[in-house]
């Protein structure tokens, strides 16, 4: 059985010019179409799978409170929950940042991703820092690096405060692409 | 009967060629390769541990991010055997890196990787990194409070990566924050794409052994020349030679044997790494730390200089690959012993003392901040009033004791400072105090009058005992210390 399938795979020796083209032809059509086929699964699945990464951050507001939620000079963690999560996030829908009411219509969001590698940073109220568990990255309570290996100050979302409401941009992770 | 059986089976074979399908676990082999060689098949009988355990645990487990954190949990706490099944994951992952790396060591040292194995090498080096992909994803998949947060550091990780690092953080996290999407991408990578890839080259990598024949065991003054390797290598197995099974392979069953039974044990009686909270980015009280793997990694992106870090968290990993890589492309001929060749046992050292001296940095991380330090017991401090009290109590307030350790108690980010006394005056302390240093914040603009002075006050009682006298800290009154 092996030898038949040997030989009927091995070219004839006389092979007519006709032969060959046709030969070529039909290896080339084969290529093709396979080539096609490829690119007829490969195409959407590539797309499907890199596409949402081509999507533009969001821009939503999103209301955290009152202004009168917050005492003035103060800094707590707040939670904001993306307006349009995947029905399946779960508790992964909701984002952690640092409110501070700086004046009554005034407010400041900080990350509370470490600018270092992303680690949440804790917000120490006596001594008027924000530090992070990781690498021990330390950063003043305006957000500029105190100490450690942070490359940059603390992230802040835009804030404003619209109809008696505190709201927010929508919390993504800042990346910190500084090497 | 016999007869039935007999010409069933031959029919079998015809049809299904199950003779030529395994006649490869009897091709011959060097007979001195002995107890050296079996990592390989160590490194593969984890890799099969994985592979059905993965596939019992895929039968509970809902890669939502909604939903797997609870699937874990019943996986653990409830499903008959899935405590031992997470158990038996997780140790066979560490089991699979730990031989992997006895196997590349063992090639390495051996000169296994030189003509005409160089591929083999590569393809090993290959697997070596999917591998640690495979470590890093499947603890993604554990999906509490420090997988969701070590997507973040992975994001931030590739973020430094030159034009498209913010692209590649989006497809680490799935978008543009953990979500929704997080999680099944991972689980989609962990279960098809890296084991469908880790299949191939296992495949490839198998195969390559088979072509090239196991390496014999290297002789000194007998250096590997790609004219006359290859007959050479012929004639030692028509000399010498033996079947690998069941020959040679009777050592790989017995090694692999003993590691499934180690695997099994630890999983039973040790049991998986426990969750942790639920996967909520709110909850900002978290700590995240990688896998033991990946702790040494960890430990080198603390210690390194912060001007270099950038350069070092793309460029090293990349670096190492390709050294890696090419190695047996600089030097695939030569002298194999180990004995010839020093520079190759100073670079297996070399790698084991600093993976090693990493993991343990890494493990112990003296350099996070203890969020956990308790003030400072009535005994350390030596009074239990006035200023010296009062600065004991603002030093645990104020964050000091998170990095500094006093006898004993909280963080080891900052120099230890139970006998700051004996080494700096008081002006000293408060210039460093106010002013700050090197990975210490200024504390000047956030304290309050008199916060400063019963700051330095305590700090001042931090002597050395001298011989003969009653220790500072326990006889500092308050009064003393007050008129500092």
């Amino acid at each position: 059985m092996n030898t038949s399938l040997t030989e009927s795979s091995t070219a004839p020796s006389a092979e007519t010019p006709e032969e060959i083209s046709r030969r070529r032809f039909v290896e080339k059509l084969s290529i093709g179409l396979i080539g096609l086929c490829s690119a007829i699964v490969g195409v959407p699945l590539v797309g499907f799978i890199l596409a949402p990464f081509f999507r533009k951050p969001p821009e939503n507001w999103v209301t955290i409170g009152k202004p009168d939620d917050f005492e003035l000079g103060k800094t707590v963690a707040v939670t904001v929950t993306d307006p349009s999560p995947l029905p399946w996030a779960g508790v992964t829908a909701k984002s952690g940042v640092w409110l501070r009411r700086v004046s009554a219509d005034n407010f400041i969001a900080f990350s509370a991703n470490c600018t270092h590698l992303g680690c949440p940073v804790r917000w120490l109220p006596d001594a008027d820092l924000f530090m992070c568990p990781c690498h021990g990255g330390v950063y003043y309570s305006d957000g500029k690096v105190a100490a450690g290996p942070p490359p940059l100050p603390l992230f802040r979302y835009d804030v404003r405060v619209e109809n008696g409401e505190v709201q927010m941009k929508q919390a993504i992770v800042p990346i910190s692409t500084a090497l | 009967m016999i007869k039935i059986f007999k010409t069933i089976w031959k029919w079998l074979d015809d049809r299904l060629g199950i003779s030529v399908l395994i006649s490869p676990a009897l091709h011959i082999a060097p007979q001195d390769a002995k107890w050296w060689y079996v990592f390989g098949s160590a490194t593969l009988c984890a890799f099969i541990i994985q592979v059905a355990s993965g596939v019992a645990l895929a039968f509970s487990y809902i890669p939502s991010s909604s939903q797997a954190y609870e699937t874990l949990q019943f996986i653990t706490n409830v499903a008959p055997f899935g405590r031992f099944l997470r158990g038996l994951h997780y140790y066979g992952a560490s089991a699979m890196v730990l031989m992997i790396g006895a196997h590349m060591a063992q090639t390495f040292l051996f000169g296994a990787y030189k003509f005409p194995r160089e591929m083999t090498w590569t393809t090993g080096i290959l697997l070596l990194t999917f591998t640690l992909g495979m470590g890093f994803t499947g603890q993604l998949l554990r999906w509490d409070s420090t997988a969701a947060w070590s997507v973040v550091v992975a994001a931030e990780q590739a973020g430094r990566v030159p034009l498209i690092g913010n692209w590649l953080a989006q497809v680490i996290l799935g978008g543009t924050s953990i979500g929704g999407a997080t999680l099944s991408r991972f689980f989609a990578i962990h279960v098809f794409v890296l084991p469908g890839i880790m299949f191939a080259f296992i495949g490839l990598h198998l195969w390559l052994v088979m072509r090239h024949g196991i390496s014999e065991p290297p002789v000194a003054d007998k250096p590997v020349d790609p004219k006359t390797y290859r007959a050479e290598y012929e004639e030692l197995l028509k000399k010498s030679g033996k079947p690998f099974w069941p020959d040679l392979a009777w050592r790989d069953v017995v090694v692999t044997t003993g590691l499934v039974i180690a695997i099994a044990l630890a999983a039973f009686f040790v049991g998986p790494p426990a969750l942790d909270r639920p996967p909520d980015p709110s909850v900002l009280a978290a700590d995240p730390r990688p896998d033991w793997y990946l702790l040494w990694y960890f430990g080198l992106l603390s210690l390194i200089p912060e001007r270099i870090e950038g350069y070092v968290m793309i460029g090293f990993p990349i670096l190492i690959g390709l050294c890696l890589l090419f190695v047996p492309i600089w030097n695939h001929k030569g002298e194999r012993a180990a004995s010839r060749r020093p520079w190759a046992i100073a670079s297996v050292c070399l790698a084991v003392i600093m993976i090693g001296a990493l993991w343990w940095e890494g493990d112990h991380s003296p350099w996070s901040p203890n969020f956990d330090a308790q003030p400072l017991s009535e005994k350390v401090v030596g009074a239990i009033s006035g200023p010296v009290f009062t600065g004991a109590k603002l030093f645990h307030d104020k964050g000091c004791l998170n990095c500094h350790l006093i006898q004993g108690d909280g963080g080891r980010r900052g120099p230890e400072l139970t006998y700051i006394a004996d080494k700096l005056t008081r002006d000293n302390l408060v210039i460093r105090i106010v002013n700050g240093g090197t990975n210490m914040p200024a504390f000047g603009p956030s304290l309050k009058p008199g916060e400063l002075d019963a700051l330095v006050a305590f700090l001042e009682t931090r002597k050395r005992p001298v011989p003969g006298e009653k220790q500072a800290n326990q006889t500092a009154s308050s009064s003393t210390s007050a008129t500092k």
